[in-house]
């Protein structure tokens, strides 16, 4: 790809890192809201090239890891149903809920697959007519649009044996929870970038008015974050407070109209609960009325089930960014990718997993003090 | 599962009223929903998520976009070698 050795230069690189330590005269507590953001820092080790006064913290922008344990026990126990094929993305099955997780119920002969796209999902409604299938459906504003594609399309052929299980996250209401939490120690946020991509950032100038905190939209290069970090560094010594926009090559004000539309037209905006944050009003898209027959918890009727979190988790003070996943007595040890006690661990997304596998090293030095 | 890779759209259909193409990541190439990204044609770069192109990825913009972190570069240089962080 033309544009990417640019963007992974490490004289530009070190260039940005040196500017950013010129500029900055106090310490800066900066969060990055994606996934994808904080594995590229953890891998490029990014966080160790700015000055000591820039701290990153981590933030929640793990589909996988923000899932509530609720629902991933209600995706276990319609999967464990004769006659029924869950299908959903690859992280999904890894992740642990209150009692086992989906790659045990395929293992005990459940029919569970992995997707790597909502369209593979309907192909094998189509192929499996006598099997109901059920998408279990998770991401943010990124893939909602692609997950809504599906059900519209489910609906446009009549394919009667597929349904959603909707879990989908929006980011602008869980940053404006952390922001709104008497905890909050994130002073900048690096936007997410493919997010904002579907969306626009046109959302985050009312948390900007109501929160006063710069938020520069970032790429996920190396270069990108050190460009976005640079720019945030410069609005907070300025005493400024708005919104830009640092990838430009793909994201947009207005942002994917087209997008948007489908997504309006088969979800809603609802409350959701967060795991590891709680509950949070309005932060996340169900399906329509319009399109019921494909939603699966309308369908499927599931007990209340008591969710419980592992004790030793410490998932909700990392995906709030209050904690580091080395503070936790359990990384590392009790809890790897191969055997993930929390969330964070299962996805290369999750912060957990992210520092497991690059930096394992801290945790003989600042993790165990 | 959120990341988004560039890809080049090699070829582009229309099938039962929706739009796909062919994209080439590096050495593979995978079938893609060109619905979201009418603008996008044959040859040009999008970002793709599971599956569905979210925006093209505009070659301009990323010039520009080039051409600062190339001036950022040229700024290291004249501040010198020792103010480098390890
Ligand atoms: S290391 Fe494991 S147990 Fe500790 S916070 Fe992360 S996911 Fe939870």
């Amino acid at each position: 790809m033309k544009y990417l050795d640019e963007y992974r230069d490490g004289t530009i690189a070190r260039g940005l890192a040196a500017e950013i330590a010129r500029r900055v005269t106090r310490p800066w507590v900066l969060m990055e809201i994606c996934g994808g953001q904080t594995h590229t820092l953890m891998r490029f080790g990014i966080d160790e090239m700015l000055p000591p006064g820039i701290e990153m913290v981590h933030g929640p922008g793990c589909p996988v890891c923000v899932t509530s344990l609720e629902t991933i026990d209600k995706a276990i126990e319609i999967a464990s149903r004769p006659g029924v094929t869950l299908v959903s993305y690859g992280d999904m099955l890894r992740v642990p809920g209150s009692r086992t997780d989906l790659f045990h119920v395929r293992a005990n002969g459940g029919d569970v697959r992995i997707v790597y796209s909502p369209t593979e999902a309907l192909k094998i409604a189509r192929a499996n007519p006598l099997r109901q299938v059920v998408f279990f459906a998770v991401g943010f504003e990124t893939t909602a649009p692609a997950n809504a594609m599906a059900v519209w399309l489910a609906k446009r052929e009549g394919l009667a044996n597929f349904s959603m299980l909707a879990s989908h996250v929006l980011v602008p209401p869980a940053m404006s929870a952390l922001l709104g939490s008497p905890r909050n120690r994130v002073q900048g946020f690096i936007g997410p970038g493919h997010v904002c991509t579907v969306m626009g950032y046109h959302e985050y100038e009312q948390l900007i008015r109501k929160f006063r905190v710069p938020i520069v939209v970032g790429g996920f290069e190396p270069v990108d974050l050190l460009e976005a970090i640079l720019m945030l560094v410069t609005q907070l010594e300025q005493g400024r407070a708005e919104v830009e926009n640092q990838y430009v090559r793909s994201v947009s004000y207005a942002g994917n109209l087209p997008a948007q539309k489908i997504l309006a037209e088969v979800f809603e905006v609802c409350d959701r609960k967060w795991r590891g944050i709680g509950g949070i009003p309005e932060s996340g898209l169900n399906i329509r009325a319009e399109y019921a027959e494909f939603d699966a918890d309308r369908i499927f009727h599931t007990e209340k089930l008591s969710a419980e979190e592992s004790p030793d988790c410490i998932s909700a003070e990392v995906l709030q960014g209050l904690k580091k996943p080395v503070d936790c007595t359990a990384f590392g040890v009790r809890c790897t990718p191969e055997n993930p006690l929390g969330a964070p661990m299962v996805s290369s997304e999750g912060a957990c997993a992210a520092y497991y596998r690059y930096r394992r090293h801290a945790v003989a030095g600042s993790g165990s003090r | 599962m959120c990341l988004a890779i560039p890809g080049k759209v090699l070829t582009s259909e229309n099938r039962g009223g929706v739009r796909v193409g062919r994209v080439q990541f590096g050495g593979i190439t995978r079938e893609t929903c060109l619905d979201f990204v009418p603008e996008a044609q044959v040859g040009d770069y999008v970002i793709v998520h599971v599956g569905f192109a979210i925006s093209r990825v505009d070659a301009e913009e990323a010039k520009k976009s080039f051409e600062l972190l190339e001036s950022m570069g040229l700024l290291q240089e004249e501040l010198g070698p020792e103010t480098e962080i390890s």
